[in-house]
């Protein structure tokens, strides 16, 4: 059962010409990590916003645990929300962020201590109860963040992109936190992120989001290896999914997957040559920049070649590449969505 | 090419002139702070003088010529109704600021956070309101005093002040509420709480800075405040420090020199030291409500 | 649905109505109401007022209301005391906001510096602003008195007057408006140099950090940096500092008394003079009413301030 679902949801803004969600339906079921995904400015925030009831809907439903809420105020949703910001109240100890919420639903004094030393225990803040919040590193923030969000019992945490605020080295620990934490309390989550590693290392499932709309929705390796849409496919992934022009079509392969033609089983593969212009190292692989021709209109792409591969390669040269043909995508030019196979030259 | 010799001699030059730049520092803000205080230095000796020393146009009047006497201090706490006068004063100020506030913060919340249309509108009219002078309402004004029979006492004071205090402290307020992050009081509703509970319990607590400005802002103005006193209070046991020690110690055109400078400096330290003490904040305030950022 | 699921998740504690306390519309409409009601009642109503006083022929003895259209106006505009008053307002508000403005940032510099006892001249600085206005004006009628001014004889000291000379401060037509500039620039400078402060504390750190890194010296960080930054909150003090001086008799009504011979005499001590003093309310609600669209443009000019602060 969906702990939380929205049904074509449309939020327009005053002056606003587009919606900023057009006409969104989606679901989170009990326990899910459902991670929403998407550039800045598509949309995504204001659908948190929206199921936290801090934005009215132009039209559409909230459901939470089966109920419409749509209409009621944050407060009446059993909702927890971690701001990107995490918004500590900067006047308040650690302990008296924490049992605020309490506070709010008037729980006697000595349950909330018990209730609030227990999240606090959870995530290890004993020692930093008394500190004030600009005390506190980034993660720690976080932490307290997710204590205050912990402590309501919600039936749903929603996140919005809480590790943009930390430095490169402590989001990746931060993350690894954020997913015990959730695996340890089975709470449904929902969480905004416009960084695909993030999205990709946390969420059961990821919608990804353009303009308001959702594109796709689903695992992150079907997402990843099965994208929709053209937008998916070059939203996803770093590089992004070479797209080569063919016919009204659009071929589609993942740099990781373009390699030496000896590389690829022979007959198993589709060859072009590719006129290599910059080579790059990044951790081990190789990332070869050129431009193919044969399978379609000359187009530049990206190889991304591992460190197993140890074919000679250097600028200025041309090689043949190949690319295994269960590894082909095809989109619709025009509408990009995904289309039936085409037949292609060097097979 | 700088050498070492070069670089050396630059750097005295530097201290030198950093040196200078200190002496400068001291010696402006020494003659400023003298400047500005001087007439209640000069107050604070005059204020002990006897009368044969002070109405003598050949004494210095900077030093004791005679020997000092507090009888003139002591003429304003037995002679006049100085302490009537200074908690009239207090109890106006704090009523006043209080007023002020509990007006004046939920408007400013509203135009500053509760985005309705015509926010900007109301904003730009309650400015207005600020230009309107005393000068120009006391006349009417005195009217709707008798009206509401508060004619002769301080309580029409009370009533009356907060038309001046409220405009400036909403629109101070205002440019200090935007500043205070929405993240705050979204969490706080998130965390369960009304839009109200999430003013009262998160926002405020924030606006602290904000609202010293307007309290030391609202009294320094209600203490100073003189022309309404002097129009609607006539009866002495109502009058506030600003009318009534003129009134009792000007008679005709017999000052009580003494007694009126002792009473300037009694009033004035106070409220200075209060004052002084806020600075920092109420500048802070100041500059949150004046620049966006 | 299954009922067991249903139960688990239904909301259980917090109420499930939309209350006052969370509609935005409503709300903003009652923390505005008590203000606006206020306002209206003590500003707006007394601001009608006094315009229909000024058609009227209202005074303190009799106060019945009877409709004279403009010959309280006629009567205002044919006193010469008017036009002196009129005139004595300009060069009151004009020399004291220059004087304010250049004396303001002078001590806004002083009182932002670092250095020992700055407390302490903080606290003297402020000493002007804070006190009561009646009873520093009334030192300053001491400092200035005809015979016993400490200024006349300082001044005798130095052998500027004669043994038996006086300056007559108070007494001589051009020398009382200088004396009345004075004390005015002398009480309101402290309170220029606190809202200049918190424009200089707003400038960010960084930028004067960086043009010392470029080379620039004081004066030019001060002339291509500090002013222009400072320039709109100086504007805009500087506005509301003219709209209150403008308006601001206190001063001049415990020198002077407008005078002598109503040298001194400013539009809001006349209108005081006439309306309550003299008890004829309709002379003197003309004569207030006089300041009105000097304001409104003067307030026009601040907001065009206020939004250009905004914009930057």
């Amino acid at each position: 059962m969906a702990v939380v679902e929205v049904r074509d949801l449309v939020k327009q803004f005053d002056g606003g010409r587009v919606p900023a969600i057009d006409r969104v339906t989606l679901a989170a079921a009990a326990g899910e990590y459902l991670v929403l995904l998407g550039p800045s400015g598509c949309g995504k925030t204001t659908l948190l916003r929206t199921i936290a009831g801090l934005e009215r809907p132009t039209s559409g439903d909230v459901l939470i645990g089966g109920h419409v809420v749509t209409g009621l105020p944050p407060r009446a949703r059993q909702i927890a929300m971690v701001f990107q910001s995490y918004a500590l109240y900067p006047h308040k100890t650690v302990l008296a962020n924490i049992v605020f919420p309490l506070r709010a639903v008037g729980m006697d004094k000595a349950e909330r201590e018990s209730k609030a030393r227990w999240a606090a225990e959870l995530l290890g803040l004993e020692l930093l109860l008394d500190r004030k919040p600009r005390q506190l590193s980034g993660g720690e923030r976080q932490r307290v963040a997710l204590a205050r969000a912990l402590v309501r019992d919600p039936q749903v945490f929603l996140l919005d992109e809480p590790l943009s605020n930390l430095d490169a080295k402590l989001r990746a620990s931060a993350r690894d936190e954020l997913k015990r934490f959730q695996q340890e309390v089975g709470t449904t989550t929902i969480y905004v992120t416009h960084d695909q590693a993030e999205a990709m290392g946390l969420g059961d499932r990821i919608a990804v989001l353009n303009a308001g709309q959702v594109h796709q929705a689903g695992p992150p390796v079907e997402v990843y290896d099965d994208p929709a849409d053209t937008f998916v496919a070059t939203f996803l992934g770093s590089p992004p999914m070479n797209l080569i022009p063919h016919d009204g079509k659009l071929v589609g392969f993942r740099p990781e997957h373009l390699l030496p033609v000896e590389n690829v089983p022979a007959g198993e593969g589709v060859t072009m040559p590719l006129a290599v212009e910059r080579l790059e190292y990044l951790s081990g692989d190789r990332h070869v920049y050129g431009t193919v021709s044969r399978i379609g209109e000359r187009t530049r792409v990206v190889a991304r070649l591992p460190a197993t591969v140890d074919t000679a390669i250097a600028a200025g040269e041309t090689h043949e590449f190949a690319v295994p043909g269960a590894r082909l995508r095809f989109f619709d030019s025009d509408s990009g969505q995904r289309s039936g196979p085409v037949r292609l030259d060097g097979g | 090419m700088t050498t070492a010799e070069e670089a050396g001699r630059l750097r005295q030059r530097y201290a030198r002139r950093h040196v200078l730049a200190r002496v400068g520092l001291y010696l402006t803000a020494i003659a400023a702070a003298l400047i500005c205080a001087a007439p209640f230095l000069w107050s604070l000796i005059t204020a002990f003088k006897q009368n044969r020393d002070l109405y003598n146009p050949q004494n210095n009047p900077f030093v004791f010529n005679r020997a000092p006497t507090s009888d003139h201090i002591g003429y304003l706490f037995t002679d006049t109704e100085f302490l009537t006068f200074v908690a009239n004063t207090l109890l106006v100020g704090v009523l006043v600021v209080l007023i002020t506030l509990a007006l004046g913060l939920p408007a400013a919340y509203a135009l500053a956070r509760l985005d309705r249309p015509w926010s900007g509108p109301m904003a730009i009219g309650i400015f207005l309101v600020y230009l309107v002078p005393p000068s120009l309402l006391f006349l009417a004004l005195s009217r709707i005093v008798v009206a509401v029979g508060l004619q002769d006492s301080t309580w029409s004071l009370v009533l009356i002040y907060p038309t001046i205090t409220i405009p400036v402290s909403v629109w101070l307020l205002m440019g200090f509420l935007k500043n205070i992050p929405k993240d705050i009081e979204e969490q706080a509703m998130v965390d369960g709480y009304s839009r109200v509970g999430a003013f009262v319990r998160a926002v405020l607590p924030l606006a602290y800075p904000g609202i010293i400005a307007v309290v030391v802002f609202a009294f320094t103005l209600t203490a100073s405040e003189f022309i309404y006193a002097l129009a609607f209070v006539a009866p002495t046991d109502q009058m506030t420090v600003s009318i009534g020690v003129p009134t009792q110690l000007v008679r005709g055109d017999v000052f009580f020199w003494q007694s009126l400078q002792g009473a300037t400096v009694l009033v004035a330290v106070p409220i200075a030291l209060v004052f002084t003490w806020f600075l920092d904040r109420f500048v802070a305030g100041f500059t949150m409500g004046a620049v966006k950022e | 649905m299954a009922t067991a699921t249903d139960t688990v998740t239904t909301p259980a504690t917090a109420p499930a109505r939309r209350g006052l306390a969370d509609r935005d519309g409503l709300l903003a409409w009652g923390f505005l109401l008590p203000s606006i009601v206020y306002i209206v009642a003590l500003v707006g109503v007394p601001f009608v007022l006094a315009i229909a006083f000024a058609f009227s022929d209202v005074t303190a003895g009799d106060p019945s209301y009877d409709f004279v259209g403009f010959r309280n106006f006629a009567r205002v505009f044919h006193d010469p005391v008017f036009w002196r008053a009129l005139g004595n307002t300009f060069v009151f508000t004009l020399i004291s906001m220059v004087l304010i403005v250049v004396l303001g940032k002078v001590l806004a510099n002083i009182l932002i510096a670092d250095f020992r006892g700055k407390w302490l001249v903080r606290f003297l600085v402020l000493l002007a602003w804070t006190t009561p206005v009646a009873l520093s004006s009334i030192s300053w009628l001491w400092l200035l008195d005809s015979i016993y001014s400490p200024i006349d004889w300082m001044l005798r000291q130095f052998g500027a007057l004669g043994p038996v000379e006086n300056m007559y401060w108070l007494g001589r037509p051009g020398l009382s408006m200088a004396s009345v500039i004075a004390v005015h620039v002398w009480r309101l400078t402290p309170l220029a140099a606190v809202i200049m402060m918190a424009g200089l504390m707003a400038i960010p750190k960084d930028i004067d950090e960086a043009a010392r890194v470029d080379g620039a010296g004081y004066w030019r960080r001060m002339f291509e940096i500090t002013i222009p930054l400072v320039l709109p909150v100086a504007a805009v003090a500087a506005l509301f500092g003219a709209i209150f001086t403008f308006t601001d008799m206190a001063v001049v009504r415990v020198l002077t008394r407008g005078g002598p011979n109503d040298a001194t005499q400013v539009l809001a001590s006349w209108a005081f003079y006439r309306g309550i003093d003299g008890g004829d309310v309709a002379q003197g609600a003309v004569i207030a009413l006089f300041l009105f669209p000097l304001l409104l443009a003067a307030a026009v000019l601040i907001l065009r301030a206020v939004r250009r602060i905004e914009v930057r």
